[in-house]
């Protein structure tokens, strides 16, 4: 099998923020290469730049140095080709759960338009829900709506910045699967931040390990798995202790 | 659809009894109802006639509206609050999203805006009839000038408190600046702009009191300042003061019933 096209390319990254007349390093030299529809996690300690360096391949900040490409052109806005998924807080409360999904729609023909609507509320188990405003909705159904919103764009790249974060431990498992199907089906590219490493290790074809804050990639590491995984199995748990490792973690309480 | 149906629960367990909520709805009534005896026993008891009587307020209520003077003073207040209002409104909003959404715009204006602002509507009195003379043009004027430094605060303000995600949200999919402005931010503040105009509202309705006592000859002001000029009719004057305040709470009740509409008020339906 031929190696997959690079699809993402962070080359020599690094970010500092100013404030106060005090300058922070953030991001230290990041070298990264995501692949064509490959699903990459990003895993680090809470406060170490992960976030930063998503929102920097999103296009929302310049880095201070070095250079993100995607498809071989750099990066120097956000664009609808990559969505960024925050915490379920991005989705509009002052739009229906179809005025969400439509928010990114505008240049799209009407009968498509509400073709593709109907399609991801499918997708994402909204059905029944389609004129229910977010308030109404329970903090997953919130984060289904805004991966609905993300993928109704059609995007080639999803980045999601700890979107299971705030929901509570039963919903989060079930968004993960959820999150594979759709990723499955779909076939986007997929870079996903956490502070999880049990989620990481259960999503990723690679995890991402960053270091302390000046965040450099300590380690990439592979998880030869095929979906879906028994959590249980010796490979998992060995790839799994691996990351706690070198995160410095005593996988023990 | 777990949420949805938790929700609903929630609300109709903690919904009070139908005779219970008849009394909630009461209670208000009951307090106004206590404080026009106590009003009537002190009136009733004193030496000096300082407090006009209930009877003799309700009375003034009855010779105004015989006489046609209530519906056309109140008219003639309302008239010049629309107006002005409405004016600070349609200038103020627009002006205050883009400077707040502006960040060198805001600190280039913000020193002035803090200057004008403090100056009580009320100084602008002089300077409002020598520009309009006396008559409604002075008093439009004053209601504008009291509502117009509030609402380009509220509308500034809103823009600094709109959270980033939604901002950026609306940037990853492609939006020009034009329609991020009207369809993410415009909506974003929607829930503090109604606030700012319904606190703005209420400062009209006070200031164009005080505007009626000097700057024209008719509106409810003039008519608790000509009653007791007139011939000290204090049974006037309180009958004045009841109307006014009956109008402001229906105006306050018709901003409130603005900010119910769902898809506006989002901002206090989010937990």
């Amino acid at each position: 099998m031929p190696p997959k096209p690079i699809k993402l390319a962070a080359q020599h990254i690094s970010m500092a923020f100013t404030r106060d007349g005090k300058t922070t390093p953030v991001l230290s030299d990041i070298n990264l290469e995501v692949a064509q529809g490959e699903f990459l996690c990003i895993v680090g300690p809470s406060g170490c730049g992960k976030s930063t360096l998503l929102s920097a391949m999103a296009g929302f900040l310049s880095p201070t140095s070095g250079e993100i490409r995607i498809d071989g052109q750099a990066v120097t806005g956000p664009d609808p080709r990559r969505i960024f998924v925050f915490q379920e807080r991005g989705v509009f409360p002052w739009l229906t759960v179809e005025g969400n999904i439509e928010f990114g729609l505008f240049n799209v023909p009407r009968h498509e338009r509400e073709q593709r609507i109907a399609h991801y509320v499918k997708m994402v188990g909204l059905t029944g829900f389609e004129k229910a405003y977010p308030a109404e909705l329970s903090g997953g159904m919130k984060q289904r709506l805004e991966v609905a919103r993300a993928l109704a764009v059609n995007p080639d790249m999803l980045l999601l910045d700890e979107p299971f974060g705030a929901l509570d431990s039963i919903t989060r498992l079930t968004m993960r699967s959820e999150l594979l199907r759709i990723w499955e089906a779909e076939g986007n590219t997929v870079v996903f931040v956490t502070h999880d490493i049990e989620e990481a290790v259960q999503l990723a074809d690679r995890v991402a390990v960053m270091s302390d804050r000046p965040a450099t990639i300590q380690q990439i590491v592979t998880i030869d798995i095929p979906h879906p995984r028994d959590l249980s199995s010796v490979r998992y748990l060995e790839l799994r202790n691996g990351i706690f490792e070198q995160l410095g973690l005593a996988h023990k309480i | 659809m777990e949420a949805g149906s938790c929700e609903a629960s929630r609300q109709s367990g903690s919904r009070p009894s139908g005779s219970r909520v008849l009394l909630i709805r009461l209670r208000p009534l009951v307090l106004i109802a206590v404080l026009l005896i106590l009003w009537q026993i002190a009136a009733s008891r004193q030496s000096v006639h300082v407090l006009p009587s209930t009877f003799e307020t309700f009375d003034g209520l009855i010779d105004l509206a015989q006489h046609g003077l209530l519906l056309k003073y109140a008219v003639a207040s309302l008239f010049r609050v629309t107006w002005g209002f409405t004016a600070a409104a349609v200038l103020a909003i627009p002006l205050g999203l883009i400077i707040g959404w502006y960040r060198r715009a805001e600190l280039a204006f913000n020193p002035l805006i803090q200057i004008l602002r403090p100056i009580s509507p009320l100084a602008w009195i002089p300077i409002a009839i020598l520009w309009f003379g006396v008559g409604d043009g002075a008093a439009v004027f004053l209601i504008f000038i009291s509502c117009f430094f509030p609402l380009l605060l509220t509308a500034m303000n809103s823009v600094q408190n709109v959270p980033a995600v939604y901002i950026n949200a609306g940037r990853n999919f492609g939006l020009s600046q034009a329609t991020l402005i009207y369809r993410v931010l415009y909506p974003a503040v929607m829930p503090q702009l109604i606030t700012g105009l319904r606190i703005t509202l209420g400062l009209a309705w006070l200031v164009v009191v005080a505007a009626e006592m000097i700057a024209v000859n008719s509106g409810l002001g003039f008519l608790i300042i000509d009653a007791r000029n007139a011939g000290n009719r204090y049974d006037l004057v309180v009958a004045g003061m009841v109307v006014i305040g009956v109008i402001g709470l229906l105006l306050d009740l018709g901003m409130r019933s603005l900010a119910g509409v769902k898809s506006l008020r989002w901002g206090t339906s989010e937990d």
